[in-house]
């Protein structure tokens, strides 16, 4: 029995749902960063698993592009975070509701 | 029959991973939780022959961002106070109905076995070795112009790091 590209979808799909779960229901802004980097890490999944299922090498490169975009975005990310500690003294993402408007 | 195994067991740690980082009370055990689905993932990469890629995932993510992570979770302080009350009325009934819901979706399709997942593929393909030679000769051919964008990319997140790091108490006011 042979694992099918598509088993890998599968993962990548469950991976991307537990997530987008994750990012819906915790309140701490740092559980809801690491969510998106499951959400990332899925998308990568399928990138590689779909480059192989067509014999190229493409979808690497795409994952190497999202990396680089990851890696961008935590450190913006986490930067504000860190800001938004000093002025509130919370991780949570509750108090930031009077940032509207 | 190796690739089967290793697929099975790599799936259990990656979904067991993923699900400490959502679940988990304390920020420290979902970064943990966080670290061995990378992990994981990481050997999943090597199985689907990209061993460039697992190499970077794992000197990339599960070193250089979890370090990070994990360096503001000390810093700020591990806050397990999360509020677990719902702010809005039916939010998580309506999130764990949809996610059943496209999941019993996606069972079905795959097990009515209609669905195609690869379209475009042929039956036989040719093996592709992600070595770091076979990722260059293509990263700095066709993808060149995206590359140089990451770099612009990675300068312009830097300095808007440092910008929101010298900020201080105040100045925004």
């Amino acid at each position: 029995m042979t694992v099918e590209p598509g088993w890998y979808m599968s993962l990548a799909a469950v991976l991307f749902g537990i997530g987008l779960v994750g990012i819906l229901v915790r309140r701490n802004a740092l559980i809801m960063f690491m969510c998106v980097e499951l959400m990332l890490n899925a998308v990568n999944l399928t990138f590689v698993a779909a480059g192989r299922a067509h014999g190229l090498i493409d979808g690497q490169i795409s994952v190497f592009f999202v990396l680089v975009v990851a890696a961008a975005e935590v450190a913006v990310g986490l930067a504000i975070i860190v800001s938004i500690f000093r002025s509130k003294s919370s991780a949570s993402v509750d108090p930031l509701s009077e940032l509207r408007g | 029959m190796t690739e089967l195994i290793l697929f099975v067991v790599l799936a259990l740690t990656v979904v067991t991973g993923a699900l400490t980082t959502v679940l988990a009370r304390n920020p420290v055990h979902s970064a943990v939780g966080l670290l061995g689905t990378l992990f994981s993932l990481a050997v999943l990469y090597v199985v689907n022959l990209a061993h460039l890629v697992a190499v970077v995932q794992v000197i990339v993510y599960a070193g250089a961002v979890m370090t990070l992570f994990l360096f503001v979770i000390m810093m700020i302080g591990v806050d397990q106070t999360e509020d677990r009350d719902e702010t809005l009325p039916g939010q998580r009934k309506l999130i764990a109905s949809v996610a059943l819901g496209l999941l019993a979706l996606g069972a079905v399709a795959a097990i009515s076995g209609e669905l195609d997942w690869f379209p475009g593929a042929r039956a036989a393909v040719p093996e592709v070795n992600g070595t770091v030679g076979e990722v260059a000769k293509t990263l700095f051919t066709d993808w060149v112009l995206a590359f140089e964008a990451t770099a612009l990319l990675l300068t312009i997140a830097a300095a808007g790091t440092i910008a929101l790091a010298s900020f201080k108490k105040g100045d925004e006011k």
